[in-house]
C-alpha cells in the first residue's frame, strides 16, 4: 500500500459546482472528499483550486530523433510542473509515428519517466510526406486514437478524404494541422504590415482558413471526427463556429500563445517568436478570445515544441518554427483571457481528456472511486518566467522576462506526487 | 546612433547631417590625392554572405580613403562551407579585433541580430529584402543634390519602378524620400507590392507609362529574371510591355527629369533604352555618390566627430 495523501484546503473544481474540500487519495484513487480527513502526507491547498490533471493535446517530445531539444523524460517532467497528467505526443519524430514499433517505444519512455501518461498520435500519412495513407487499424489496436501530420497539413484533398473514410469506420479522430503550403512557401510571419515592412515572406490567414473550409465540407461529407490543431485566425474561428452550429462532430483547440502574443514581437527578428501558424494580430487574438467565450474553441492546447538553442540562433527565416509551453499554459491563459476556474479546467482537462479519448484515466470528476490524476494550481500567484529556470531541455519560451498570474503547485498522476510545490520530485 | 541597420534608425536630421558630411567627403574624393586619415587605426571587415560588387568595392574604397584598415570576408571562400553557424563567424571576426562590420546577408534582420554578437559598430549593407540603408542615403544625396535642394525634396517626385515587394533598396528609399518631404510613386506589378503598401505612404500607379512624363526622377529596381518562373508575370514581354523603361518612354521624360538605377542592371528587362542615351541618367554618378556617402557614414559611425580631421592630407 503507498503511501496516502491529502490536499488541504484547496476549492475544488467539477462541472456541477466548486466546493471548498480536503481530497484523500489510497492507492492511486480518490478516497474521500470532505473535511478533516487524514492521510501520511498532507498538502497545503489553500488558495488554490484542485482539478482533475491537465491533458495537452499537443506536446512535441522530440524523442526520438531530436534528443538534444527534449526526451521523453525531460518534457514529461515540464509537463507535470505545467499541471499536466497527460500528454498527446505529436508524430513528427525521427522515425515518425506511423509505425507499431515507434509508438509502443514512445508510449513505454512515456512510462518509464513515470511523470505523465504519454499518448501517442499517430501520423495521417506514412512519414507525414502526404502521399499514402497510414494503417491506422494496427495502430488502434495499440491504442492509437489521434492521428495528424502536425507540422504540415495533408495537401491532397482525396487522400483527406479518404483518411475520414476510414476514421469514420474505426471511431478515431483525424486532426488537421491547417496550412495550405502552395500559400506559405518560405513563409516568416502573418502576412500583415509587420511583415511587409520588415521585408520577411508572409504567412497569410487565407492558407488556415482554406483548409479549415475544405476539411470542414470532407467532414460533412464523411461523418467522421476532426480535431482542427492550434487556430489562429478571426475566419478560422468564424468557419468552426458554423460547422459545429450545423451539428458537425468538429473540436478545436488555440494555443497559450496565440491567445497571448502579436505579429508586432517579431519586429526584433528574434526567432524565439517564430511559430507555425504565426503570432498574429489582436483582431485574431479577439475572435478566438471570443471562440473560447462562446464555446467554439474547445480546448487550450500547448504545440510545446523544443529547439536546442543553435536552431534558434539563426536567421529569422532560417530558425525552425516552435516555443515551449508546457510549463506556462496555465499563467498564460489565465493571464491574457478572462476565464473561470471551471472553463479553465475545461479548456485545459475536461475537454482534451475526451477529445484525445482519455478521459476514463484523465479529466474526470473529483469524486471517490475516481483515478487521482490531479492537478492543484492557482490563478493568483504572480510569477516571472525565466528561460533559465524552466525544466525543459530547450529554452525558447517567447514569455522570457514577462510576469504571468496563475501557477501549478502539485501534481499528482496515478496517486503519486510528482510535483510537489512547484518542485518534480523527480 | 551606434549602428546603422535601418533607414528608420535615422532621424530627419540625422540623415540631412550625413549628406552634409558627404559634401565634405566629395571634395576629398577631388583631391590629387584622395585620402584623410581621419579613421587611422581602425579596422573595418566587410562581410559578405551574399554576392556585391558596388557595395562591397564602395565601401571599401570609402574606408581605405578615410585610412582604415580593411579586411574582406567572402562567405565563398569562408569555413562556413564547412558548416560554421553564423553566430560563430561573427564571434570569431569580432574576436580579431575590428571596430566596424560591414553586413550583407540574404536573410531580413540579419545585421540587428548579430549586434548581440559584436561590440563592434554593424553596418548594414543590404539584408534580405528589407534594409539597404546606405543606398537610400546615397540616392538622397543625388536627388537632393541634383535639385539644388540640400537639405529637402519637398515638392519632389520620384516613381520608383518594379519589384517592390523583394526590394531592401525601395524600403529604404521610400523611407528616406518620403520623410526628406518627396511624393514617393510606387510602380508595380500587383505580385510584386507589398501587402499594406496603402500603409507606407506612398500612391500607386499601374504603369510606367502613369509616371514616366510627370516625375522627377525615374527610379528603377533589378527585376530578377528568376522571379518570371514562378508566374509572377506570366511573360518577360508582359512585363517590359507595362514596366520597362523603352527609348520612346524615356523620350517622354521631363526635362530636367533624372534617371536612377542601384544596380546591376538587367538589360533587356528593367532597361530596354540604353542609359547612355538617356541625358537624365544619374546611374554612374550613384556610384560616384555612393563612395562619398559611404565615407561619411564610416566617419560619423566611427570618425571622431570633427570635421577638421579632414581638411589634412592623408598619407599614401
Amino acid at each position: 500500500m503507498s503511501e496516502s495523501i491529502v490536499i488541504r484546503g484547496a476549492t475544488v473544481v467539477n462541472p456541477d459546482a466548486i466546493t471548498l474540500a480536503d481530497v484523500l487519495i489510497i492507492d492511486g484513487v480518490i478516497a474521500a472528499v470532505g473535511g478533516s480527513l487524514q492521510a501520511d502526507l498532507e498538502l497545503d491547498g489553500t488558495g488554490c483550486y484542485l482539478s482533475s490533471g491537465f491533458v495537452d493535446l499537443h506536446t512535441h517530445l522530440r524523442e526520438p530523433g531530436k534528443e538534444e531539444a527534449e526526451t521523453i523524460e525531460s518534457g514529461s517532467r515540464a509537463a507535470a510542473l505545467g499541471g499536466y497528467t497527460a500528454v498527446v505526443a505529436m508524430p513528427n519524430t525521427d522515425p515518425a509515428q506511423d509505425n507499431v514499433e515507434t509508438v509502443r517505444f514512445v508510449r513505454e519512455q512515456g512510462i518509464a519517466a513515470g511523470l505523465c501518461e504519454v499518448v501517442p498520435s499517430g501520423c495521417i500519412t506514412i512519414g507525414r510526406l502526404g502521399k499514402q495513407l497510414v494503417p491506422y487499424a494496427r495502430l488502434v489496436e495499440e491504442g492509437v486514437t489521434l492521428f495528424t501530420d502536425d507540422g504540415t497539413g495533408v495537401q491532397d484533398a482525396q487522400l483527406m478524404q479518404r483518411a475520414l473514410m476510414l476514421g469514420k469506420l474505426l471511431g478515431i479522430t483525424m486532426a488537421q494541422h491547417c496550412e495550405v503550403a502552395s500559400l506559405t512557401t518560405g513563409a516568416v510571419m502573418h502576412d500583415g504590415e509587420c511583415c511587409s515592412s520588415m521585408g520577411v515572406p508572409g504567412w497569410p490567414s487565407i492558407a488556415e482558413e482554406q483548409m479549415v473550409r475544405r476539411d470542414i465540407d470532407l467532414v460533412r461529407v464523411t461523418g467522421a471526427k476532426m480535431h482542427f490543431l492550434h487556430l489562429s485566425t478571426a475566419g478560422s474561428v468564424d468557419l468552426v463556429r458554423a460547422a459545429k452550429a450545423e451539428g458537425l462532430p468538429i473540436t478545436a483547440e488555440v494555443t497559450p500563445h496565440h491567445l497571448a502574443l502579436q505579429d508586432e514581437l517579431l519586429r526584433g527578428f528574434d526567432p524565439v517568436f517564430k511559430v507555425n501558424p504565426p503570432l498574429r494580430t489582436a483582431a485574431d487574438i479577439d475572435a478566438l478570445k471570443l471562440g473560447i467565450a462562446d464555446g467554439t474553441i474547445d480546448a487550450v492546447a500547448t504545440d510545446h515544441a523544443p529547439h536546442a538553442g543553435h536552431t534558434k540562433e539563426q536567421p529569422l527565416d532560417a530558425a525552425p518554427p516552435g516555443m515551449l509551453g508546457l510549463e506556462t499554459a496555465l499563467g498564460v491563459l489565465n493571464t491574457a483571457v478572462t476565464v473561470s476556474p471551471q472553463q479553465i479546467a475545461s479548456l485545459m482537462s475536461w475537454a482534451p481528456a475526451r477529445i484525445a479519448e482519455v478521459s476514463q484515466r484523465h479529466g474526470r470528476p473529483i469524486a471517490v472511486g475516481e483515478p487521482a490524476n490531479i492537478a492543484v494550481w492557482d490563478t493568483s500567484t504572480v510569477w516571472t518566467v525565466s528561460r533559465d529556470h524552466l525544466s525543459s531541455k530547450s529554452r525558447n519560451t517567447p514569455f522570457h522576462g514577462m510576469d504571468l498570474r496563475g501557477r501549478v503547485r502539485h501534481t499528482i498522476f496515478n496517486g503519486e506526487l510528482v510535483v510537489r510545490d512547484g518542485k518534480a520530485l523527480k | 546612433m551606434k549602428h546603422l541597420l535601418s533607414s528608420h534608425d535615422l532621424s530627419v536630421d540625422e540623415i540631412v547631417g550625413i549628406l552634409d558630411v558627404a559634401d565634405h567627403m566629395a571634395e576629398i574624393n577631388t583631391r590629387s590625392l584622395p585620402k584623410v586619415p581621419a579613421l587611422r587605426g581602425k579596422t573595418i571587415a566587410s562581410v559578405f554572405f551574399e554576392d556585391s560588387t558596388r557595395t562591397r568595392l564602395s565601401f571599401e574604397t570609402a574606408a581605405k580613403r578615410l585610412s582604415a584598415d580593411v579586411m574582406t570576408f567572402m562567405a565563398s571562400s569562408s569555413s562556413l562551407n564547412k558548416g560554421e553557424s553564423l553566430r560563430d563567424t561573427i564571434e570569431t571576426l569580432s574576436a580579431m579585433g575590428v571596430d566596424a562590420m560591414v553586413i550583407r546577408h540574404k536573410s531580413s534582420g540579419v545585421p540587428l541580430t548579430m549586434t548581440q554578437w559584436t561590440d563592434a559598430v554593424v553596418i548594414n549593407a543590404g539584408d534580405g529584402w528589407h534594409q539597404h540603408p546606405t543606398q537610400g542615403l546615397l540616392d538622397a544625396y543625388t536627388v537632393t543634390r541634383e535639385f539644388g535642394t540640400k537639405d529637402s525634396l519637398s515638392g519632389r517626385s520620384i516613381a520608383i519602378v518594379g519589384d517592390i515587394k523583394h526590394s531592401r533598396v525601395a524600403r529604404s528609399n521610400i523611407d528616406i524620400f518620403r520623410r526628406l518631404g518627396a511624393h514617393v510613386v510606387v510602380v508595380a506589378p500587383p505580385a510584386l507590392l507589398p501587402k499594406n503598401i496603402e500603409s507606407w505612404g506612398v500612391e500607386v500607379r499601374n504603369t510606367i507609362d502613369d509616371v514616366v512624363g510627370e516625375v522627377d526622377a525615374l527610379y528603377m529596381l533589378r527585376m530578377q529574371l528568376e522571379r518570371m518562373d514562378s508566374s509572377i508575370v506570366p511573360k518577360l514581354t508582359e512585363y517590359c510591355a507595362l514596366y520597362s523603361l523603352t527609348p520612346e518612354r524615356a523620350a517622354r521624360m521631363g526635362s530636367g527629369a533624372i534617371l536612377m538605377h542601384p544596380g546591376p542592371i538587367n538589360r533587356g528587362v528593367e532597361l530596354i533604352v540604353d542609359p547612355t542615351d538617356v541625358p537624365g541618367s544619374r546611374i554612374l554618378k550613384q556610384v560616384t555618390n555612393g563612395v562619398n556617402v559611404r565615407m561619411a557614414v564610416l566617419f560619423t559611425l566611427l570618425g571622431s566627430g570633427a570635421t577638421t580631421v579632414l581638411q589634412q592630407g592623408g598619407e599614401s
